[in-house]
């Protein structure tokens, strides 16, 4: 373990040569390879690389549900060890995240059922968050009455009803159509201003990383480890068509096109030769 | 609802079919029916018609399944549960509880017996050996099969033990279960009647053996005839408790 | 440790407990013999030549059984899943029929054929017949139209259809359903030697060990061999099953 330098303690996530090998012998598959990048607090950091590199390994770590082979993940300070208490997940199969047994209601408030809170503030804060969300009517369903991104908009209510300062999104917006993503999208974004919850986003999808982040950070590709870290200089207010028409916009989407193309300056990857779809 | 006829078809052709054979061993649905109103029909109004074999017999063998077939559903959810979430627990019991579901119950009968005696206490250890299998197996299969994205997603909320027990890995596994519970309850039934058989002063098996003993056909008929509507009902019930409980897997493709 | 390692262990741990309980006086050694008894009692059933034709006997019976049961069932099950409606007009006939123990039936049978084998292969076979039936049926039923339509396209006529099309289809499921009836049908012909007690079977051994002064030992050894030979019929369609359909067909529901 390196020791903390004392400037790093300012940030709210710091990964550190982050390791991860599945497996061991001749099948062992490098997921991770000294990974290290910090997330500030109130960012959206988008997470951005070709398929099968890597990058769910790297956000389970970070949530603490995989302990990493080697390196460290500090949350606000402190070493990451099991889930730690102020973070939240969102998974990509949100038919299969949500538990179809309990209506939207008690899925959103799944989570604050052990907090010692009256059954009738419970249910205040699992309605606000719902209409946070957009969905003030369908408290009283069950998942499977309602639309992918209707049903992705519960989840992303249910991780945010514990208010936790760290959310963890993985793919989250890959198993929707593409209008509903855009209303996703957006939505994201307004609730993570309005709450100021960091949010670290893995996609595979380049526009849409560009889009939502304040920070992308690209990997290469298997064993993952950090191509570039560009900040994302565009309005604070964004809008699915102006902005994607920018200038700005473009440029940034190409040079993470062309990172991902040449996959890495140092050839990193074993097979070489073979580009991954941009 | 569609079956009736068929049953009603059923019924015609064995009335017809008993009354042209004339044979003493069949005889005819109409005279079974008969006595069985004459057996269990003919007491008192307040006790809605019900004679005593109702309350000597028919109780208590209902009473012994239903209660050796609870007793084997806790055991059976509980162990289950427990064997289910480790790894390597059912590897170890593996082979015992083959060779424990292979042993044909009836065969255990004389080890209860001179264990308990004659009685219900012999009968509950019959039914509830029996019938903890399917329960206990199947819990652990609806326990392994659990989804890996809402184990993941339990945890990620760091959901404590009981809350994980309670509304994930049970809800989760209740259609298994469920399958389980409605094979064990027609095993109970059988159990119950082979225990009253051996080793019971009353119950339906009792009578069904004293009818046979006495070569009262019709009487005979009438008690097997109950043993059927008591496995229909008592299915039909479990069946729609079974809806109601899982009313959530109807349009999620897991139920079965 | 590798999975038969572990499964020996748990045996030969539930083996010692019995053991220890016996010698505490936790357990009545005289009704319920601890393991060193039971297994000298089945290396003495086992030394006997009659222990062995009543071994045999039983095998044999359910052997013939099954067999008429699924000649029976399997081709009934066709031709009654081929025809639309059958399903849901015999469910209730069915269920009512179920639910009726074989055993219960025994006396009234052995009336009427005998109280030998005839008896005990006759309930049996009326037992094992109705999974096997059951899940002929449902499978049948259950085929996809569009494969039907295709056979029929291709000129095949009902029956060719029925062997072609429905028998491969349902095969996987039928198999399931000749499993738990080779189990249901071996527990039938158990307890009818069992509780009829006039023919050879390893059901009678139990009930001559337990009547009378009663060793129990014996009763427990003859039970041990009677799971012992339903494991080995069980693990053998499992195998069966395995080679015959290339994949598991262990069903999540076991008898």
């Amino acid at each position: 373990m390196t020791a903390v330098p004392p400037q790093t303690t300012q940030h709210m996530l710091d990964v550190r040569h982050l390791r991860h090998t599945y497996g061991d012998g001749p099948d062992a598959h490098a997921a991770l390879d000294d990974l290290s990048f910090t997330v500030a607090a109130g960012e959206l950091a988008c997470i951005v690389g070709p398929s099968g590199c890597g990058k769910s390994t790297l956000l389970r770590t970070v949530a603490g549900l995989l302990a990493p082979g080697g390196g460290d993940v500090l949350l606000h300070g402190t070493p990451v060890r099991g889930v730690p208490a102020d973070l939240a997940f969102v998974f990509q199969d949100y038919s299969r995240s949500l538990f179809p047994w309990l209506t939207v209601r008690r899925n959103v408030e799944f989570p604050l059922n052990w907090r010692s809170l009256p059954r009738a503030e419970r249910r205040d804060r699992a309605q606000q968050e719902l209409e946070r969300v957009g969905l003030p009517d369908v408290g009283g369903r069950y998942p499977w009455q309602l639309s992918g991104g209707m049903q992705q908009r519960v989840a992303i209510a249910r991780a945010l009803a514990t208010e936790p300062a760290l959310l963890l999104m993985d793919e989250p917006f890959a198993s929707v159509d593409a209008q509903t993503r855009f209303e996703l999208e957006d939505l994201l974004r307004r609730v993570q201003r309005e709450r100021g919850t960091t949010v670290l986003l893995v996609t595979h999808d380049i526009d849409e990383s560009v889009y939502l982040a304040d920070r992308v950070l690209v990997l290469t590709g298997a064993p993952a480890g950090l191509l570039a870290d560009l900040p994302v200089d565009l309005p604070e207010q964004r809008d699915q068509i102006a902005t994607r028409e920018s200038a700005a916009f473009v440029a940034l989407r190409a040079e993470v096109a062309r990172l991902l193309r040449t996959r890495s300056p140092g050839a990193r990857s074993p097979s070489g030769g073979r580009s991954p779809s941009a | 609802m569609r079956g009736w006829p068929v049953v009603l078809a059923a019924l015609v052709l064995g009335e017809i079919g008993t009354r042209v054979a004339q044979h003493p061993f069949f005889p005819s649905p109409s005279a079974v029916l008969a006595t069985a109103a004459q057996v269990w029909l003919t007491g008192p109004p307040q006790r809605l018609l019900l004679a005593d074999p109702v309350f000597d017999d028919v109780l208590p063998s209902l009473a012994r399944a239903l209660g050796g077939w609870l007793i084997a559903a806790v055991l059976g959810v509980t162990c289950g549960v427990l064997l289910g979430r480790s790894r390597t627990a059912l590897d170890y019991v593996g082979p015992l509880f083959a060779f424990a579901r292979a042993i044909p119950p009836p065969t255990l009968i004389p080890v209860f017996l001179v264990l308990f005696g004659i009685g219900t206490r012999m009968q509950l250890a019959t039914i509830v050996f029996a019938t903890v299998w399917p329960v206990l197996l199947n819990t652990v299969d609806g326990v392994r099969s659990l989804d890996r994205v809402q184990v993941d997603t339990a945890r990620s909320l760091r959901t404590p033990r009981p809350w994980w027990i309670g509304m994930v890995v049970l809800p989760a596994a209740l259609p298994d279960i469920f399958a389980g519970l409605r094979l064990s309850l027609s095993i109970a039934v059988i159990l119950m009647v082979v225990s009253e058989l051996v080793g019971a002063a009353n119950g339906i098996g009792y009578e069904l053996l004293l009818a046979q003993r006495q070569f009262d056909f019709p009487l005979m008929w009438a008690w097997i005839g109950l043993l059927g509507a008591l496995g229909y009902g008592l299915n039909a019930l479990l069946l729609a408790v079974e809806r109601r409980a899982l009313g959530w897997t109807a349009l999620h493709g897991t139920g079965r | 440790m590798p999975r038969a390692v572990r499964g020996l262990i748990g045996l030969l741990a539930f083996g010692v407990v019995w053991e220890a309980a016996v010698a505490a006086g936790l357990l009545p050694a005289r009704f319920l013999p601890p393991p060193s008894v039971v297994l000298a009692g089945v290396v003495e059933l086992f030394a006997q030549d009659a222990f062995l034709r009543d071994v045999v006997a039983t095998v044999l019976a359910w052997a013939i059984a099954l067999g008429v049961a699924v000649a029976v069932a399997v081709p009934a099950g066709l031709v009654l899943g081929s025809v639309p409606g059958v399903r849901a007009a015999s469910r209730v006939l069915v269920e009512f029929l179920r639910p009726i123990p074989s055993v219960a039936l025994i006396p009234l049978v052995v009336l009427l054929v005998g109280g030998g084998p005839e008896a005990k292969i006759t309930l049996a076979v009326y037992a094992a017949t109705w999974p096997v039936l059951y899940n002929t049926l449902y499978a049948v039923g259950g085929i996809d139209p569009v494969l039907r339509d295709t056979a029929r396209t291709c000129g095949a006529g009902p029956l060719r259809t029925m062997l072609a099309v429905a028998l491969p289809h349902a095969a996987p499921s039928v198999f399931t359903g000749v499993r738990m009836a080779a189990a249901i049908a071996l527990i039938v012909v158990v307890s009818t030697e069992f509780l009829a007690g006039a023919s050879r079977g390893i059901g009678n051994v139990v009930l001559t060990a337990s009547s009378g002064a009663g060793r129990s030992d014996l009763v427990l050894a003859a039970t041990l061999a009677a799971g012992a030979v339903g494991i080995l019929i069980n693990e053998g369609l499992e195998r069966l099953g395995e080679r015959l359909f290339g994949r598991s067909t262990r069903s999540a529901e076991p008898v």
